[in-house]
């Protein structure tokens, strides 16, 4: 699994990343953002991809397992 | 399911703040003028004393009214996140020269759109410099361009702009005698877009919902085509869509059941506008490719300012200051064409936020 960290980065940037790591044809990565619009933006783009998206927050942060 | 429910929802947002921004004009604000970030910002440096062009002086309440909006809509959703850390300078300087540049064109990205719902035919070539300036700034987000992150920051801090917002509204409210404000005389009745508002308290209730609105739906002016260029993402583009579609029609009923004509299709005479197409363009790219590297347009700063956000507030001191020059050393535009001043100043700009797209592209070796 790919672990990715965003916190403190705010959109387009935590999208990118997801992009630019999913370009790999990975099945499995886990990012963590700090901030609802990033865990939207990334939730749907990876969704637009044809991933499962599962959410977990945890003290102002949200780890996103996407799975394929 | 949850895609479509937020599609709908920015898609309503922009209606209605069309139809706001439209109302706003018939209400008193300056033609295809219901919303301009940079123009309102501009006029409250002026009724701040920190320029002295007598024709753009007004404390405008939309302004304090969409930085109150998205704030109390993103306490009130738990969404309030006072932060801050992410190259502050750098984006007070972008804000500076996004500025700059919305002054040649004579409006920010949002009244680009207005510009266009009232027949304003300059506002495209602003479009389409608009796109080119948002191409370039994705050019270094490919490259790994970065403000690098923010961080977590101490509820006064986030709660510094919003609380200026009160101060400027109690100000405003309670002791206008301190601001300045454009006033009509005898031999110039007409002396500039400053004398024209709606009724203070409209203003500030259009101003709430637009900040409400723009909170819950991220609407941006700049995402909108950024997102669609680099993920091929329509969503925020459908606002930006739904706010052209809503003020248009609403500026074709206007003009149809009063007396007013709020739609002129042409280049010639617009209100508020030049017809100098390539500083148009130029002027709007310079404001597409500052944005996209501040992350937002100048209405999403104000927004995320209102949400706890310390750089987009330094952002709007960066508009404020850069509005400020742009009147005191000749730089804006007026009706009569640009400024060789404000020519310089766009070029200028160009060349400085491209060194700021450069100087932050983050590098397999960069630390940090």
């Amino acid at each position: 699994m790919v672990k990715l960290d965003a916190c403190g980065l705010s959109c387009p940037e935590p999208v990118m990343m997801i992009s630019k790591a999913m370009k790999s044809g990975g099945k499995e990565y886990e990012i963590t953002v700090d901030n609802r619009v990033s865990k939207e933006n990334v939730t749907r783009y990876a969704e637009h991809q044809g991933y499962t998206v599962s959410v977990t927050e945890s003290n102002g942060e949200f780890t996103l397992k996407i799975q394929k | 399911m949850k895609v479509a429910k937020e599609k709908w929802m920015i898609i309503i947002a922009g209606l209605v703040i069309g139809v706001i921004a439209s109302a706003l004009v018939l209400l008193g604000n300056p033609k295809n003028m219901g919303f301009c970030i940079a123009c309102f910002i501009r006029d409250t440096a002026g009724a701040l004393g920190l320029h002295s062009a007598k024709g753009v002086m007004y404390l405008r309440p939309e302004i304090i009214g969409i930085i109150l909006g998205s704030f109390l809509l993103s306490l009130a959703k738990k969404e309030f996140s006072p932060r801050g850390g992410s190259s502050p300078m750098t984006r007070l300087v972008l804000g500076f020269f996004a500025m700059i540049g919305c002054l040649m064109f004579l409006g920010c990205p949002f009244r680009m759109i207005l510009r266009l719902a009232g027949g304003d035919l300059n506002a495209i070539l602003g479009l389409v410099g608009f796109a080119a300036g948002i191409g370039c700034g994705v050019l270094y987000l490919k490259r790994g361009y970065s403000l690098k992150r923010t961080y977590r920051l101490p509820v006064s801090e986030g709660s510094a702009m919003p609380a200026i917002a009160v101060v400027l509204l109690i100000l405003l409210l309670a002791v206008p005698s301190l601001l300045k404000f454009t006033a009509a005389t005898e031999e110039n009745p007409n002396p500039g877009p400053g004398l024209l508002h709606a009724a203070t308290w409209i203003s500030l209730l259009a101003g709430l919902i637009v900040g409400g609105l723009a909170q819950r739906t991220r609407l941006c002016m700049v995402g909108g085509i950024r997102d669609a260029i680099l993920f091929k993402e329509f969503k925020l583009l459908l606002g930006f869509v739904a706010i052209f579609a809503a003020a248009l029609a609403a500026n074709l009923v206007f003009t149809a059941a009063f007396s007013g004509t709020y739609f002129t299709l042409g280049f010639e005479a617009q209100p508020v506008a030049h017809m100098d197409g390539v500083w148009n363009a130029l002027g709007m790219l310079l404001v597409g490719f500052a944005c996209v590297l501040l992350g937002g347009c100048p209405l999403r700063q104000l927004v995320l300012a209102g949400e706890g956000n310390t750089d987009s507030a330094l952002t709007v001191v960066g508009l404020l200051l850069g509005a400020a020059f742009a009147h005191n050393f000749g730089l804006a535009s007026s009706g009569a064409g640009p400024t060789d001043n404000g020519k310089i100043a766009v070029i200028i700009g160009i060349i400085v936020v491209t060194a700021i797209g450069e100087f932050n592209i983050r590098s397999g070796k960069a630390k940090g």
